[in-house]
């Protein structure tokens, strides 16, 4: 029970941190680069992000190993998993427009834009990849989101503190992003010491 | 290999068809919000069909909410008291003052009708309508200015206060595949029922603008509605002091020529401001107008004349221009019209020089 719960714990520090999606495996950079000018819509980005990708994923491993895996269409599980996310956002705009303006200001406005965001489809095709259990996709799925937020979050944080600053012409914007993201991605392998996945 | 070829197929068919009708019925019993009932001022009530923002909604229903920037949440300007539609959302927040929040004061296009709603605006909002007009003549003033002037025909007349503004419905076109609508003042006189004049300055890839400049042709026709706004003048005897640049010309124009009609003799220093002698128009006209109303003065002023210009004029920047002209502005009022920028230099300059906050009257054309 205790090494259960540490490897799952150990699998959700490590995609927060050592194996952040969006710093080891540059995934979602769109909206990473876009939409990371200021804290305020990063944060209703970010938490888009995790709500999807905390659901969609153990979605997908349901799909995959209740259908896909058992009638042998394992080549299916990309289209599979892309129609799944995407009927996932939809589904939850239209709820979280009914229940609350406000919410749906703040969130749910980026749902349909996080539907095309390859990093919640890589954290489903990774969880398949690695063959984590229900759990362990569980986890993975809740630290990929949280992982792909605090990065968020960090790079709008520094991006507003240097916003003033007077760059070389051709750095500007994406330029100077790509830099900060590469040295945030070295960053974050320095929290390797401090856990390992099982 | 076929056999698995085609339960490849059924199972990705499958999939998205339980998917659809997943979405289907969501959109059936989440998203339907049925016939609402919306109550203006307690009288007027009409049922519409829930789901979509108030602003959009009520333009449906002939009624017209003031708007410059088309509901994007951009301008400000659609302020309705929305007694039962709860707290304002984040994006309204910038515009709306404490005293606003607490009388229930909302951004129409932020507001969507999920329920009944109780609305109130004021009387004259209803009175505003939808006009079909035709293009009857294009100039150039300048090389970004276009003087563009619409002859009405459904209604065939319309009535409005000089200084106030119309929306501009610019239809679906290679640079936008939605409506738009865009805020312009009316230059020529309210006495002018069935033909009004637009100054409408070219603003690179700007959706509205680029139509204008590049689309419009005589005798196309265009839809408006209006008319808005309050910057119109104010009766009284004090001294009036108009700042504005570039298209900023066009609510003062109409002012100016209202006053003449109704010879209102007050004293008016206009400082407009341009960048160069090109940039500069209605000179004719401003002289006109100075030997129509006593105590009007038009004076111009060129922030970076072309050394070719030959200006002998003033030069600066307007607001600079302004302050040199007036060693104590504390008994005046201004009429201020242009850009952000101009109009906040504008305050500053007039409140330096001892004038009242209250008595700057302004159109910020962003
Ligand atoms: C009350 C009111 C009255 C107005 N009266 C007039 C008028 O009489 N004549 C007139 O020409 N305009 C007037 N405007 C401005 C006008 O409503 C439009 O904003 C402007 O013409 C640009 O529209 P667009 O669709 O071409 O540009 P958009 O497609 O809306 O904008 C394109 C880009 O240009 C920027 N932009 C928008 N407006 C301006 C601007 N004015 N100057 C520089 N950049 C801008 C935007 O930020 C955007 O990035 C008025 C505005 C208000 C609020
Ligand atoms: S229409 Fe401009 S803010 Fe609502």
């Amino acid at each position: 029970m205790i090494a259960a719960f540490s490897s799952w714990f150990a699998l959700f520090f490590s995609a927060v941190f050592t194996q952040n999606i969006l710093l080891t495996n540059y995934l979602g950079m769109c909206p990473f680069l876009g939409a990371s000018r200021e804290l305020k819509t990063s944060f209703g980005l970010g938490a888009a992000v995790v709500l999807v990708m905390t659901f969609t994923t153990p979605l997908n491993w349901l799909l995959y190993h209740s259908i896909l895996l058992p009638l042998g269409l394992e080549y299916l599980a990309l289209i599979a998993f892309i129609s799944l996310i995407a009927a996932f956002t939809q589904l939850t705009e239209l709820v979280i427009m009914r229940v609350s303006d406000s919410l749906h200001a703040a969130l749910g406005i980026f749902l349909p834009l996080i539907t095309v965001n390859c990093a919640i489809l890589g954290a489903s095709l990774f969880m398949v990849a690695r063959r984590y259990s229900f759990l362990q996709t569980t986890a993975y799925g809740l630290g990929g989101g949280l992982g792909w937020m605090l990065a968020l979050l960090a790079m709008a944080g520094i991006r507003q503190r240097i916003a003033k600053n007077r760059l070389p012409r051709g750095l500007e914007g994406a330029g100077i992003a790509l830099i900060i993201a590469g040295i945030m991605a070295m960053a974050f392998t320095a929290f390797t010491g401090m856990a390992t996945p099982a | 290999m076929g056999l698995e070829f085609l339960l490849g197929v059924g199972v990705v068919t499958a999939l998205n068809t339980v998917l659809a009708l997943l979405l289907v019925l969501a959109e059936r019993f989440l998203a339907d919000y049925g016939p609402c009932t919306l109550a203006l001022n307690g009288e007027k009530k009409i049922t519409v069909a829930g789901g979509r923002d108030l602003l959009a909604t009520l333009k449906d229903q002939g009624v017209f909410i003031p708007s410059a920037c088309g509901g994007r949440g951009s301008c400000g300007l659609c302020k309705v008291t929305v007694l039962n539609g709860g707290a304002p959302l984040a994006t309204e927040l910038p515009w709306l003052k404490p005293d606003e929040i607490a009388r229930h004061i909302r951004l129409a296009c932020q507001v969507r009708v999920k329920h009944d709603l109780s609305l109130q605006l004021p009387p004259q909002w209803l009175e505003i309508r939808q006009y079909r007009t035709t293009v009857s003549s294009l100039r150039d003033l300048t090389h970004d200015i276009k003087e563009v002037r619409l002859r009405l025909v459904d209604p065939p007349e319309i009535e409005f206060k000089a200084g106030q503004f119309i929306q501009f419905e610019v239809p679906p076109y290679e640079r936008s595949d939605e409506t738009v609508y865009r805020a312009y003042s009316i230059a020529s006189p309210p006495s002018a029922k069935n033909e009004i004049e637009l100054e409408i300055r070219y603003v690179p890839n700007g959706i509205c603008t680029t139509y204008v400049h590049r689309h419009l042709r005589l005798g196309d026709p265009v839809t408006i509605n209006g008319p808005y706004g309050d910057f119109t003048l104010r009766p009284g005897e004090r001294e009036i002091i108009a700042i504005a640049g570039g298209s900023g010309m066009a609510p003062l124009k109409s002012i100016l020529l209202d006053m003449a009609e109704k010879e209102i003799a007050r004293r008016i220093r206009y400082f407009f401001g341009a960048r160069a002698l090109r940039d500069l128009f209605l000179l004719e006209e401003m002289k006109t107008l100075e030997q129509r109303i006593p105590g009007f003065e038009f004076i111009p002023a060129l922030s970076k004349p072309d050394p070719m210009d030959a200006w002998n004029g003033e030069t600066g920047l307007v607001t600079d221009v302004a302050a040199r002209y007036l060693p104590d502005a504390s008994e005046a009022e201004a009429y201020l019209c242009g850009s952000s920028f101009l109009i906040q230099a504008a305050i500053k300059m007039l409140t330096s020089k001892g004038m009242p906050r209250e008595r700057i009257y302004f159109d910020d054309f962003g």
